[in-house]
């Protein structure tokens, strides 16, 4: 099939970026997106035109590196499914396909569609962790979780860390990636003792990442590659409400 | 943990919306409560608002904790949207809203209009600036049933309510559902219903007000 990319082209960080329009010929339904953007790359360097530059990594929908809206989409129109995992089966023949990297004012364009997400990562140095302490290594059953809590914090940790989900919100907010961390070690015994610090460290952090604030739109969870819910944002909200009256100090 | 945190939090200034806009969530019901007793006819509202102005020194407690509560709702409400505006300074030229509501990301606007319509309510139906010229009852009180009735006989009067009371139906619609999500008071099994519950308390709340302009100036029910 032949379709029309408008594809985000952005020299660097300083550079004010521009749409740009690429034929895309002889593609299969059965390639994936990235491997269309390879074909049309391909045809780019033949032309002596600089590929568009995008980020990939595993190809098998777990990295959480690929990172393009498609036509207003994050991760485009397929349900729960990275952008390497979605297959040009989800188009038709002649349509026109509009590509941007994620927008947010935490997340700055490096080149074309590939975005510096190492806010997120700063976000995780804030308190998306467990303090281990030295010492033997534990009995493997010696804490025991019930199966539901051990289920819910699993739904929780699917998360791949990608950033859809700040794409997506219309505030730009990273909400559902924190209460996704907050709510898998909330859930836990071993998380349990930092949970009141990290939901406070981690918003905080959020907001200086400059990252917008949630106000209950969902568009995350429809753009979560993983299906995260909506709910952990809810749980994340109960647990600074129980963290409220331990008193936490902002520097330790 | 200080109030200075708590400002500051993205969770906290969330809270603080949802604390207050649960207060003014509160004042529309009874609001509507008492706007009903007019069915019942002059002696009806009449007598509703005697006993309300009976109440003088607690009412003045309640306006002034009420003008806190839209206070701070505006204030946060406009600080909040100025932040989300700038967490994204490069738009998207094509953008899809799959789960979001056009009610939820219009709430800044829906919240501003309701502030100018509550400013112009106060002045026609409190102060009394403007609207038609109303007899006085025994003293200072106002004929509330010819004031109301008198007001809403005129087009204009009655579309500017009716307008307003569709605002609130929209502004309601998310912020009744949000409540709940803030404060933490959801899960699985509430997520898919609450917004379904939400539109339906709105709908019932913008239609108890909506009826009573349309009736009076249709001369339904009320002569």
């Amino acid at each position: 099939m032949d379709l029309t990319l408008h594809v985000w082209r952005q020299k660097g960080p300083k550079d004010k970026g521009k749409l740009a329009t690429y034929k895309a010929t002889d593609i299969s339904p059965d390639m994936s997106f990235l491997e269309m953007m390879d074909v049309v790359n391909e045809g780019l360097i033949k032309q002596g035109i600089e590929p568009v530059a995008f980020d990939h990594d595993c190809r098998e929908g777990i990295c959480g590196t690929c990172s393009q809206v498609i036509n207003g989409d994050p991760h485009g129109p397929q349900a729960k499914t990275t952008v390497c995992q979605l297959h040009m089966r989800q188009f038709k023949d002649g349509d026109e396909i509009y590509i941007e990297p994620w927008r947010s004012r935490a997340f700055p364009v490096i080149r074309d569609l590939v975005v510096d997400r190492s806010a997120m990562d700063r976000l995780i140095q804030a308190g998306g962790y467990v303090s281990v302490s030295t010492g033997g290594v534990p009995d493997a059953n010696a804490i025991l979780i019930p199966k539901d809590d051990a289920e819910t914090a699993m739904d929780a940790a699917e998360c791949i860390g990608c950033g859809a989900c700040v794409a997506a919100c219309p505030n730009g907010s990273a909400m559902l990636f924190v209460a996704s961390k907050v709510g898998q070690l909330a859930k836990l015994p071993q998380g349990r003792a930092e949970a009141a610090r990290r939901v406070c460290t981690m918003t905080d952090a959020m907001i200086e990442e400059g990252f917008g604030n949630c106000s209950n739109h969902y568009d995350c969870e429809a753009a979560c590659p993983k299906g995260i819910s909506v709910k952990f944002i809810a749980q994340l909200n109960r647990e600074y409400i129980m963290a409220l009256p331990k008193g936490y100090k902002e520097k330790e | 943990m200080p109030l200075k945190h708590l400002i500051r939090s993205a969770v906290g200034r969330k809270l603080f919306m949802a604390a207050t806009g649960f207060i003014l969530f509160g004042f529309v019901v009874a609001h509507l409560l008492g706007n009903l007793s007019i069915y019942l006819g002059a002696d009806g509202i009449n007598a509703y608002a005697r006993h309300l102005h009976q109440l003088e020194p607690l009412l003045w407690v309640f306006r002034l904790g009420l003008l806190a509560a839209v206070g701070l709702h505006v204030l946060f409400g406009i600080i909040l949207t100025l932040e989300n505006r700038s967490a994204r300074p490069v738009a998207y030229k094509r953008k899809k809203h799959p789960r979001s509501s056009l009610a939820g990301r219009t709430m800044i606007y829906s919240g501003l209009l309701l502030a100018t319509f509550i400013g112009l309510h106060l002045l026609h139906f409190t102060f009394r600036t403007i609207g038609p010229q109303i007899e006085m009852l025994n003293g200072d009180m106002p004929n509330v049933f010819r004031m109301i009735v008198d007001s809403f006989r005129q087009a204009g009067y009655a579309l500017t309510y009716v307008a307003a009371m569709t605002v609130l139906f929209f502004h309601i619609s998310h912020g009744f559902a949000s409540l709940f999500q803030t404060s933490g008071i959801n899960n699985e099994v509430t997520l898919p219903w609450l917004g379904r519950l939400s539109r339906t308390v709105a709908i019932i709340l913008a239609a108890g007000f909506v009826s009573i302009p349309v009736l009076i100036f249709f001369g339904l029910v009320i002569k």
